[in-house]
């Protein structure tokens, strides 16, 4: 196994606030990678420096044996990164259908594009089987429920073939029921791909993790499997020691 | 389905019986005229409707690219009335020496390649400089809207060159033809309506093509196009291009049909009519662009024959009432009552259908820190 990215020495200031202080992370490929933190731990922060949105003050990320230094959004997407966001953002009126097939168009030339779609690809077929959407297929995304748009911007992603998925608290706001299938298909997409998810359930975080890096004030304070994390006492410290409130909260 | 599937193209061919057969033979040749220059217009509105409807760049100075193309063309046909000798202007303005700049105008093939090459080139280089920064929302259609005011001011201030507040004006020849006979202007009439037609085409395929589904997710949601591994800015710039294009096309056909090109054709307030008139007949489908630019083109004429100042009140009203009573303009009204008609016989007391106002449905990306 190799490195699929590394962080080294990674630190973003905003206007003083340093909400990334010196990370270091290295993820293998083929790894399912939870990473948790109270609130302004710096995990989102995280992936907008992994994807370009962010640009770090010092340190940088190696992803794939290639700098991520100044490249911009849509090129590192094109290099093999694809993320999801906290509220997700399907194009609503587009059909479910349109959503992925656009997101599996993505390396074909811009010219190419002003053909008329004929069929559905296979990618494409894969990913509405995947994510269970086949049903909802011609319907716009603008009608799916909450669960359903995060299914969907996992499968726009997984028509992308990307060598690493950061999905950014996927089942923040999701039923139980809805948290379950969203839990079958981290393990299904986790089977043939590099997975680093936030997440702040711990439920969720107990069934679906096996390796865990916990972020507290923009430091790694430790990396281990779920049993390690759970007992060390600092982790316990930070979301159930002096400040109560922490533990319950969501977002970062 | 086979039905609705018809539907489209039917309508299209009945559009295109009434404009190339049945109007050539009822209007008389003063309002055929009229109906060219009304489309005219609504080339250029075609372009906005792309753009702004599909695309979500407000574009408020189109009126530059249709003076582009409009002084291209100007500037061929007064170097062909001139035989040689200077533009009729030019010697009122003691110019001694045909500019450089008006020299390759000369050549007709020049001249028509510069009608769309010079917008869309113009347009690209802004775009790629605007739409790299970023730069969107109102600040690019303040941008554009400041363009078109230079624009003007730039006309105006270089007398000798460009004929300064009377444009250029008095052509007699347009490839061969007389322009005052009633045949070349149903000829023209021909071509506009041909032209239309065809662009109005040409912009549904890339509507309805992948491309067309990538503008409209980078008008609902630009930074999550990034992450799809796409550059908006490319996208956008390709299609503010191509709008830019269709309105210097739009402004050589003018030329021919009104017989002038002037700054007054072309600055903030006619370049701002045409959004009107697109968001009148229906920003979200192209055919309401056209529609928008006849309708409210007729209606100008019409209301202005009787009471001259009052256009610009009932002009103003019909756009506030619009925005925010009917946002899809005409087209979206008639598809309500089509709607509300289907439903009615079947379900008496079915309950209202939800509104589906696309202005509010759009979300913006919050940018998490």
């Amino acid at each position: 196994m190799s490195p699929i990215i590394e962080i080294r020495g990674l630190s973003v200031v905003f206007d003083g606030f340093r909400a990334i202080d010196g990370i270091d992370l290295t993820v293998e490929e083929g790894e399912l990678r939870f990473l948790i933190g109270p609130n302004g731990a710096g995990k989102t922060t995280l992936v907008d420096v992994i994807t370009g949105l962010t640009r770090p003050t010092t340190g940088e990320v190696v992803f794939d044996g290639r700098s991520l230094a100044g490249l911009r959004e849509h090129s590192i997407v094109r290099l093999g990164v694809g993320r999801t966001f906290q509220t997700s953002v399907v194009f609503e009126e587009l059909t479910v259908l349109e959503n992925l097939d656009l997101a599996a168009s993505f390396r074909r030339p811009l010219w190419s594009l002003t053909r008329r779609r004929r069929g559905i690809s296979e990618a494409v077929a894969d990913a509405l089987e995947t994510t269970g959407l086949r049903e909802l297929a011609d319907r716009p995304a603008g009608v799916l429920s909450h669960g359903q748009r995060q299914w969907l911007e996992i499968g726009m992603l997984l028509t992308q073939s990307p060598k690493l998925l950061l999905l950014d608290e996927p089942v923040a706001g999701m039923s139980k029921d809805e948290r379950e299938r969203t839990g079958e298909l981290l393990t299904s997409v986790a089977d043939d791909h590099t997975v680093i998810v936030i997440e702040h359930d711990m439920e969720f975080l107990r069934r679906y993790a096996s390796q865990v890096t916990v972020l507290h004030e923009g430091k790694v304070l430790i990396e281990g499997s779920v049993d390690q994390v759970r007992d060390d006492p600092r982790v316990q410290e930070v979301y159930l020691g002096r400040k109560r409130g922490d533990a319950v909260s969501t977002g970062s | 389905m086979n039905l609705t599937r018809l539907k489209g193209p039917g309508l299209f061919a009945a559009v295109a019986v009434l404009a190339l057969v049945v109007a050539p033979l009822v209007l008389e040749p003063f309002r055929l005229g009229l109906l060219a220059k009304y489309l005219c217009f609504a080339i250029v509105a075609l372009g906005i409707g792309l753009a702004w409807g599909q695309g979500g760049m407000l574009v408020l100075g189109q009126g530059v690219f249709f003076g582009l193309g409009g002084y291209a063309m100007g500037m061929h046909l007064k170097l062909v009335d001139a035989q040689g000798d200077l533009p009729d202007f030019m010697i009122w303005s003691g110019v001694e020496q045909l500019p450089a700049l008006w020299k390759p105008f000369a050549n007709p093939v020049f001249a028509l390649a510069m009608v769309v090459l010079g917008p869309m080139l113009i347009a690209a280089v802004l775009g790629l400089l605007v739409f790299r920064q970023r730069v969107r929302g109102a600040y690019f259609a303040i941008l554009t809207q400041a363009l078109a005011a230079a624009f003007v001011i730039l006309l105006v201030g270089r007398q000798g060159l460009t004929g300064g507040t009377n444009g250029l004006t008095n052509f007699f020849d347009l490839f061969g033809q007389d322009l005052a006979a009633d045949s070349t202007q149903r000829g023209l009439y021909f071509v506009v309506a041909i032209v239309t037609g065809l662009l109005y085409l040409g912009a549904r395929q890339l509507v309805g093509s992948r491309f067309g589904r990538l503008l409209v997710a980078i008008r609902d949601g630009e930074d999550r196009v990034r992450f799809l591994g796409y550059d908006p800015a490319r996208v956008k710039t390709v299609v503010f291009a191509i709008s830019a294009g269709m309105a210097g096309l739009a402004g050589a056909l003018f030329v021919p049909v009104v017989g002038i090109i002037s700054p007054a054709l072309l600055g903030v307030v006619p370049s701002l009519e045409l959004v009107v008139a697109v968001a009148v007949g229906g920003r979200f489908a192209l055919a309401g662009a056209i529609l928008g630019a006849v309708v409210m083109g007729y209606a100008k004429t019409s209301f202005s024959e009787q009471f001259a100042d009052g256009w610009l009140y009932l002009q103003g009203e019909l756009f506030i009432l619009v925005m925010t009573l009917a946002p899809k303009g005409i087209l979206g009204l008639a598809a309500s009552a089509r709607d509300a008609l289907a439903r009615r016989p079947r379900r008496p007391t079915a309950p209202k259908p939800p509104p589906t106002d696309d202005a509010s449905g759009r979300r913006v990306m919050e940018e998490v820190g």
